[in-house]
């Protein structure tokens, strides 16, 4: 099989349309995703391809729609619903976490909720305070929940495969800088990367970079910098938020001694601070420093460039983190 | 629903008359530069124009106690508070991101507020501010105040959840508030007839027995009748209203929309062209021998350089200092600083 380079927005589609054809179960429900083709154009060409039954154009009703889709999933359906932007999706809260999450368990396994909850979250260029949201801490928070986050077109084409295959409700977030990153594919194979696997995005042996998402590649930009100063860094690209692969992380740990977590959620509460304690359990032994952790501003999201930019995590604030360790 | 009020003959003075073209043709100016902002990067995010609603608020606010009385709208929310007398520098600086924007930078666009004129933003989630708008209403008619509130909300915004929850306390509790659905026939790209069961909104309000109207918003003559008629009512019985207007937006749903042949054909807004809310008024206020051509074209004139010049003063504002990125998370304290 040839391979293809596409963007992530091309890879998250193609996966759709694979799934689609192989499984006539497999739907697609939200806002402008049908005839406007999608806000980030992650949807284009599939209402013309597959037609108003299967790519359903809905109401501005996250709550509404989302309960739809998961009541659509316990009789067998395999729902994605699109998220114009995870921000949405807090409406969506009590149906995703108060109904989907807890279906499994409630019906004692009667009922299986195989739903895919995906869109672009984080912030990406001046949406201010209300649309710049990273909502994976507070699902992954979640038990229930199925968690990952992409960094890059070949890990979101073959996570989303293994999210619509999965019986359970996975939340799917792609950070909006991520859409034009590209990898070489190879389709129609059915390439699929499993949850609880880290990627071990660069070797390094002095200091473990510890993030996922866009912060992936912030790590990678950092890590290149500190080598020029003799500095080696490993970059974990965790991928899956939930279930979450401490081998792989606790591995590097002791490799390195050192770890820095980077995230973009609010510093405070978000699920990188998860990983630290994590790491601060299970790794004291092997630590020569305490954890750092990088996050974003404890502030809501401003809309001047200036700021939001002082807001996200950079590859200055990484270098700044590490080199605090010592 | 009562039926639309019959077109009584105008009563306007020759003032307010040329008052209104002022106003609607200052708010395409002030609107046409943002798009101008836009696209030469010094505004992001999402930006959204009220670019052939003109008369909506114009009519409605212009029948306001201004001063006294309360506004709530979405994100498209450039027209409001400059029609309720705020700075439009200030307004311009803020949606530039500037440190002398209303909000020092922190809003933008979406998130306009002047609390001291009553204007209550500016808010970012489809039908999110409905209840508020409500609240404030539900905080007036606590005090004893007599004070009404427009709440104005999108056909897309009229499907949420919330806002019937909103309408149904909103009755039973007698909030004097009216809510404006701002029909422009599109939410975003998916037309009306794709994202509501009944098209007409105006019924939304009848299972809740608050009396409703479906009415005209394109003519600015018109509009300010019925919401003279329908805002005394609302103050005189302290009760909710709920009104249907049929405006059109011209332009894309933000600045970013380069898609509008994606929902809509080139011949559907040329015929929306021809309701132009602007147009229809010149050709009033001709036919009536209020203006003659020549001062229309000068008062044009007039706001296409005041536009130029509010552009050039917020220009001139700072950004905001990176150390304010701080401020106002609280009343009183601070966040956790740092990454
Ligand atoms: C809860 C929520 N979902 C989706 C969006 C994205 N969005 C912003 S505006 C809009 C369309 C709203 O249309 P309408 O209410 O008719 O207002 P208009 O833009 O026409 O003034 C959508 C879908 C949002 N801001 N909030
Ligand atoms: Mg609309």
């Amino acid at each position: 099989m040839p391979t293809t380079n596409l963007t992530y927005r091309e890879a998250v589609r193609a996966c759709i349309i694979e799934e689609m054809d192989a499984d006539q179960n497999v739907f697609v429900m939200g806002e402008d995703i049908g005839r406007y083709q999608g806000t980030f154009r992650v949807t284009q060409g599939l209402f013309d391809k597959y037609g108003p039954k299967r790519i359903i154009d809905t109401p501005i009703v996250e709550p509404g729609f989302t309960g739809i889709a998961i009541g659509a999933a316990m009789t067998g359906l395999r729902p994605i619903v699109e998220m114009m932007t995870m921000s949405f999706s807090i409406l969506a809260l009590d149906q995703i976490i108060n109904h989907a999450a807890k279906i499994h368990y409630m019906t004692g396994g009667q009922a299986k909720v195989p739903l895919v909850v995906r869109g672009p979250g984080g912030a990406a260029n001046q949406l201010s305070a209300q649309h710049s949201h990273s909502m994976e801490g507070w699902y992954a928070h979640t038990p229930g929940l199925k968690v990952v986050a992409p960094a890059t077109a070949e890990d979101a084409y073959g996570m989303l495969r293994t999210a619509i295959h999965d019986d359970n409700p996975v939340i799917f977030t792609e950070n909006p800088g991520l859409y034009g990153v590209k990898s070489d594919i190879e389709l129609g194979t059915g390439f699929s990367v499993p949850f609880g696997k880290c990627r071990v995005a660069r070797e390094g042996k002095d200091v473990s970079l510890i993030a996922y998402s866009r912060m992936v590649s912030v790590c990678e930009k950092a890590a290149e910098e500190l080598e020029a100063n003799g500095i080696s860094c490993e970059v974990i690209d965790v991928r899956s938020l939930l279930p979450l692969d401490t081998e792989t992380i606790f591995a590097s740990v002791a490799k390195t001694n050192r770890a820095v977590v980077v995230y973009e959620d609010w510093k405070s509460g978000s699920f990188g601070a998860e990983i630290a304690a994590r790491i601060g359990e299970e790794c004291f032994d092997d630590l020569d420093a305490p954890v750092g952790r990088v996050g974003g501003l404890n502030v809501p999201m401003p809309y001047s460039r200036v700021l939001e930019l002082q807001c996200i995590p950079n590859e200055n604030d990484v270098i700044a983190a590490v080199q605090k360790l010592g | 629903m009562a039926s639309p009020a019959k077109m009584k003959p105008n009563q306007e003075s020759p003032a307010n008359l040329e008052l209104f073209y002022r106003q609607m043709v200052q708010i395409r100016a002030f609107e046409t530069r943002c798009n101008t902002v836009y696209r030469t990067g010094k505004a992001g995010g999402y930006l959204h124009v009220y670019i052939g609603m003109e008369a909506t608020a114009v009519g409605w606010l212009n029948s306001l106690k201004l001063g006294w009385d309360y506004v709530i709208t979405a994100y498209r929310d450039h027209a409001q508070p400059m029609l309720m007398g705020s700075d439009p520098v200030k307004l311009m600086a803020e949606i530039m991101g500037r440190k002398d924007g209303y909000s020092q930078g922190k809003g933008g666009s979406m998130h306009l507020y002047d609390i001291e004129k009553g204007f209550f933003g500016g808010w970012g989630i489809v039908g999110g501010h409905t209840p508020l708008g409500a609240g404030l209403a539900f905080g007036s008619k606590y005090k004893g105040e007599d004070r009404v509130t427009l709440n104005f909300l999108g056909d897309g915004a009229a499907n949420a959840g919330v806002f019937f929850e909103t309408l149904n306390m909103a009755a039973l509790w007698d909030l004097p508030c009216i809510f404006i659905i701002e029909n422009n026939e599109f939410a975003m790209g998916t037309r009306l007839e794709y994202h509501a069961a009944d098209t007409e909104l105006a019924k939304r309000g009848i299972p809740f027995g608050i009396k409703s109207e479906r009415l005209d918003g394109m003519d600015v003559l018109q509009v300010r009748q019925d919401a003279k008629r329908i805002i005394d009512w609302v103050r005189k019985n302290q009760k909710p209203y709920l009104v249907e207007i049929m405006n059109y937006r011209f332009s894309g749903h933000g600045a970013a929309d380069n898609d509008r042949q994606l929902y809509r054909t080139k011949e559907e807004e040329e015929e929306a062209q021809l309701r132009d809310p602007i147009a229809r008024m010149e050709k009033y206020l001709l036919k009536n021998n209020v203006m003659t051509e020549e001062k229309m074209e000068a008062i044009r004139e007039e706001y296409e350089e005041w536009a130029d010049d509010v552009l050039e003063k917020a220009d001139a504002s700072p950004h905001p200092d990176p150390s304010e990125v701080y401020d106002n998370v609280y009343s009183d304290m601070e966040p956790e600083k740092g990454h």
